[in-house]
């Protein structure tokens, strides 16, 4: 696959999201509005990138029977790092987040593509992997929060174009789950053609 | 009554799946049959409870004594996985038919944020249970950990109930799956929304 296709493929045919359905729980928790929605992206690139390169090199010594928890530490760690860097440079993006950053953890797009990528695929291709898969997870996010924003706020990145609250719920739990369903829908009409 | 304060807001107020979007993967995952909704909420109760107290005291007896705080997430998750196969093992040794009943959902727990989420919460979120904002302590901790697996198992078996009436229905083809149960879980999210005024 050229280096494109490998970059691409994680935006539409292998989007975590709306095609693979991982990484549910940040997806919903943090997509309140556009700008969180992506930040949460981009934290969760950082891990991806980093894990899927490190994964990628060490892949090839790590015995079999114990891969999974060396994967969880690696992830683990780069979490770890993730979260001192935002406290340093990001205090406030760090507080609005709040759980969903040491939460990448245990998020399932990160140990999947380990498994199902970088652990039998070159440093280069699994770096590029990590981006594609990064940069539709982030799209993704941001598409969300951008709904969810003008729905329940009247505003797109925080600039406010409708007067008045907008609908409340679309900001809580529930819209959450029903914009991500309808998007679904949206994502499977546009792909079946 | 603090601790049902604490029952009535961890299980219908702050539901973890409804309002805190906790465990979403495998309450998707396992929801289509009642009998294995029932099977899985029972194991995640189990190793909810028992992660909390073990993390609890980690945190507080050896990760904070030690200034190492900074490796919290590190070893909550090492101690989650350890634990899982801890209880995995003991299961199979003691009550053979219980580890039938859960044994293919254990595995599975390790990596249901529900367990790192409430672990973390516990030693890390100030609650106000009609008192002065303040770190849990160890009883409140387990009853909140107690109180919130019920809270998910009783989300998962509400859903599984709804999932396989809706399986029987004739749904347009781009809502088939998992779009129409996504909206079927808003729908049960604004129900729970009713329940915010009462704590």
């Amino acid at each position: 696959m050229s280096k494109f296709g490998l970059i691409a493929k994680g935006i539409l045919k292998e989007n975590p999201t709306f095609v693979l359905v991982l990484g549910m729980c940040p997806t919903l928790a943090t997509t309140t509005s556009a700008m969180n929605g992506l930040e949460m992206g981009l934290a969760t690139m950082f891990v991806l990138i980093l894990s899927n390169i490190v994964i990628s090199l060490i892949a090839p010594v790590v015995p079999d029977k114990v891969h999974i928890p060396v994967y969880i530490v690696v992830i683990a760690t780069f979490v770890t790092v993730l979260q001192l860097l935002m406290q340093a440079f990001v205090p406030e993006v760090y507080e609005t987040l709040g759980l969903f950053i040491p939460l990448i953890v245990v998020n399932c797009i990160v140990l999947g593509r380990a498994e199902a990528f970088a652990n039998k695929n070159s440093v280069g291709d699994s770096a590029l992997d990590g981006i594609g898969i990064g940069i539709g997870f982030t799209l993704s996010l941001t598409v969300i929060g951008i709904v969810r924003e003008i729905l329940g706020s009247g505003s797109v990145f925080g600039w406010k174009f409708i007067a008045g609250d907008g609908i409340l719920a679309f900001v809580m739990a529930p819209g959450a789950f029903i914009v991500l369903g309808y998007l679904m829908v949206l994502f499977n009409k546009l792909a079946r053609r | 009554m603090e601790y049902l304060l604490i029952i009535v807001s961890a299980i219908f107020v702050n539901n973890i799946v409804l309002a805190q979007f906790l465990g979403v993967c495998p309450f998707l995952g396992v929801s289509s049959k009642l009998s294995t909704a029932t099977g899985m909420s029972g194991a995640v109760c189990f190793v909810i409870t028992l992660a909390t107290v073990v993390t609890y005291l980690i945190n507080n007896y050896l990760l904070v004594p030690f200034g190492l705080g900074f490796l919290q997430t590190i070893a909550f998750i090492l101690v989650i996985a350890a634990l899982v196969q801890i209880v995995e093992i003991v299961l199979k040794k003691i009550s053979p038919s219980l580890y039938q009943a859960l044994g293919i959902f254990l595995p599975l727990i390790t990596t249901n944020c529900a367990v790192l989420g409430v672990a973390i919460t516990v030693v890390s979120k100030e609650f106000s249970f009609g008192g002065a904002p303040h770190l849990m302590n160890l009883g409140e901790a387990v009853v909140y950990a107690v109180a919130t697996s019920l809270g998910y198992g009783l989300a998962m078996v509400l859903f599984a109930g709804l999932r396989e009436q809706l399986a029987m229905n004739d749904v347009p083809k781009s809502f088939k799956g998992l779009p129409i149960a996504f909206i079927t879980v808003g729908i049960m999210a604004l129900a729970f929304l009713g329940f915010s005024g009462i704590v």
